[in-house]
């Protein structure tokens, strides 16, 4: 797996797309699909940024494969080593709710599992580990 | 991302060049608050916009309280249909006034 690892900033957020895009551009991926995956990366990372280490800062480590036996498919992994959080156990945001009831927050996990094929969670070896996958 | 601003029938017209994500995001919510302001109704020109992340649909969302609130309005025209699956998904596509293409 190709491996990068930044400071947990937003200020990261397009050096982290870059190295993705790097893996999808090996293969045919549509512009909706690397897209989608972008929005993924952008949501799993962000949240990285602001809540992993808060108030200290920290490291993201992203490790990123496509596998092209069968259908072709790409595994994204996020690591961190900040506080044990797993997103996935947020509760999902009511999206029929009028502009003036609505709330963001959640909205960004809602997006990432909706677009991914799958979206799993693991806390090892003191660290957070979130793993995308979608075949592309 | 770039912003483009022009005047049409007395709307402002923002054309949005780019991505809406976290990093565009506060500044292109500034300047369309800062347009609100004006009093004027704001088209949003979105055909040269690639995605838009929970980030751009929260400033998307902030833009469109504050219409409300002056009783102007927002107004989305020419949206992909891969952002309009993002507005159906989220259930965006209720809350904010989309042209139809």
């Amino acid at each position: 797996m190709k491996t990068i690892t930044v400071p947990a900033l937003t200020e990261q957020l397009d050096t982290v797309l870059e190295f993705v895009q790097g893996e999808l551009d090996q293969i045919n991926c549509s512009t909706k699909i690397c897209n989608q995956i972008a929005i993924a990366v952008e949501e799993i990372f962000v949240n990285i940024a602001h809540y992993a280490y808060r108030p200290d800062v920290g490291d993201a480590t992203i490790r990123c494969q496509v596998s092209t036996q069968g259908q072709p498919q790409i595994t994204i992994e996020f690591l961190d080593s900040g506080k044990p959080y797993d997103p996935l156990k947020n509760d999902e945001p009511d999206t029929t709710l009028p502009a003036e009831e609505r709330r963001i927050g959640g909205l960004g996990i809602f997006m990432v599992k909706r677009l991914m094929d799958t979206v799993q969670y693991e806390y090892r070896d003191g660290k957070n580990i979130l793993t995308l996958q979608k075949l592309v | 991302m770039n912003i483009s601003k022009s005047t049409e029938n007395g709307q402002t017209v923002l054309k949005l060049n780019g991505r809406l994500d976290t990093t565009t995001a506060p500044d292109f919510q500034d300047t369309l608050l800062g347009e609100i302001k004006t009093g004027k109704s704001i088209l949003l020109d979105f055909s040269e916009l690639a995605y838009v992340s929970s980030a751009g649909l929260r400033s998307l969302l902030t833009g469109q309280k504050a219409v409300a609130a002056g009783g102007q309005t927002m107004t989305l025209r020419h949206v992909s249909d891969e952002i309009m699956e993002v507005f159906d998904m989220t259930g965006f596509s209720d809350i904010l006034t989309i042209e139809s293409a």
